[in-house]
């Protein structure tokens, strides 16, 4: 006997009419991924230079990391985040959601298959958010350099802020590579974010040629 | 080991025997023999661990190996299986059902060799390439640099260097 799948849905996960705060009544589709797929913008700067000099004071200030660990050199994370290299007195801290991170770094080797989770952990975060590419392979592929499924240029496909060579950069060189960073963004020269809003069709085109199963949204907030 | 391939080859048409190490030993048969050896060995003989199911391509030979390694935790001795297959339109039984673990080797095998497995629980779903275009990446016949060159935009400037000419060159400057 076939049965209707919604048979067994539980009952607040049923698409229903629900009465806003604001009391205007409008449907929902709790099993429906919500998403805006408008695409970025570019985010201009303080009408006063001191104020914006002032922000870029404060976000270089407050390095939040995406957890997210793309290849080996995600193990020089670990003693960085522990107390033998101690990034949290730089202000630097990991965060297990890219809503609330604003750095992203590729750590290593990115496969195709990464590549787009990458992305879509990229578009998720917050402005101002910025790329750092770790190692060679993020550089000019690396040992990888002829493999079949790995990307050889990462500001292909994601604005990086800043390289960090070595095959594996130790932690002190990543240490390094966060203070230049702050260099960066105390200068106002990064700005990633906005190269990605301004060249976005570009990084999307370069996305999908590697990306040949692309089924989620162009934009996902 | 010898005494394992005598009783073995009372019983199945068994080919070629490599000794590899005292406790570990590889024989060849045909592909249809192939299910009830992996049984008796598995039964009767304690090789209750299927290790791992892995292929080689002989492409000069127009031939895929496929190795069914067996270990025996009792008497702390392993033994592989090789099975010689026709490298077009290659076809196995699956033996998913003898282990469960068969089935994913038997998925990744397909998709990086183009070995299929008729009845083996998901083995056309992906496995390790998303959205794969070319033939399977693991064949000999596939060019890995050429579909890298064309695939993926390159840094210009990349140079390589042979280690040791080149730490010759560094390390002592002037001398042939």
């Amino acid at each position: 006997m076939k049965r209707d799948p919604m048979h067994f849905i539980k009952p607040e996960l049923m698409p229903r009419k629900v009465k806003g705060p604001d009391g205007v009544e409008f449907e929902v589709e709790p099993l429906r991924d919500y998403f805006c797929d408008a695409p970025p913008t570019v985010q201009h700067g303080a009408y006063l230079k001191i104020v914006e000099d002032f922000f870029n004071w404060a976000r270089a200030q407050s390095l939040w990391i995406l957890g997210f660990g793309t290849g080996c050199g995600a193990i020089e994370m670990r003693p960085l985040m522990t107390p033998r290299f101690d990034a949290y007195r730089y202000g630097i801290q990991w965060r297990p959601t890219a809503r609330q991170a604003n750095l992203l770094v590729i750590s290593g080797y990115l496969s195709t298959k990464t590549l787009k989770r990458a992305i879509r952990a990229y578009e998720q975060m917050q402005n101002p958010k910025y790329v750092v590419g770790l190692g060679s392979c993020t550089i000019n592929g690396g040992m990888y350099w002829d493999s079949y499924n790995t990307i050889k240029c990462l500001d292909q496909y994601l604005p990086v802020d800043l390289y960090i060579t070595g095959c594996m950069p130790r932690p002190e060189a990543l240490l390094q590579g966060f203070e230049d960073l702050k260099k960066l963004i105390r200068a106002g020269q990064a700005e990633g974010a906005n190269r990605y809003a301004e060249n976005f069709t570009w990084y999307k085109a370069n996305q999908k040629q590697v990306i040949h199963d692309w089924d989620m949204p162009d934009y996902n907030w | 080991m010898h005494a394992l391939y005598d009783r073995l080859k009372a019983l199945f048409p068994v080919g070629e025997f490599t000794e590899q190490r005292s406790n570990l030993a590889f024989v060849t048969l045909p592909g249809a023999y192939l299910r009830p050896a992996l049984l008796h060995l598995r039964d009767r003989e304690g090789f209750t661990h299927l290790v791992l199911l892995t292929a080689v391509d002989w492409i000069e030979q127009g031939q895929f190996q496929l190795t069914y390694l067996l270990s025996n935790r009792a008497e702390n001795r392993d033994i592989g299986l090789r099975v010689m297959l026709p490298r077009l339109g290659t076809v196995m039984a699956s033996i998913h059902d003898l282990w469960p673990t068969a089935a994913t080797y038997q998925r990744e095998l397909r998709e990086m060799f183009g070995i299929d497995f008729p009845d083996s629980p998901g083995v056309y779903e992906e496995f390790i390439l998303e959205g794969w275009n070319d033939i399977p990446p693991y064949r000999r016949d596939f060019d890995t640099l050429q579909y890298a060159q064309d695939s993926y935009a390159q840094r210009p400037g990349r140079e390589t260097r042979d280690p040791e000419s080149h730490m010759k060159q560094q390390l002592y400057p002037g001398k042939g």
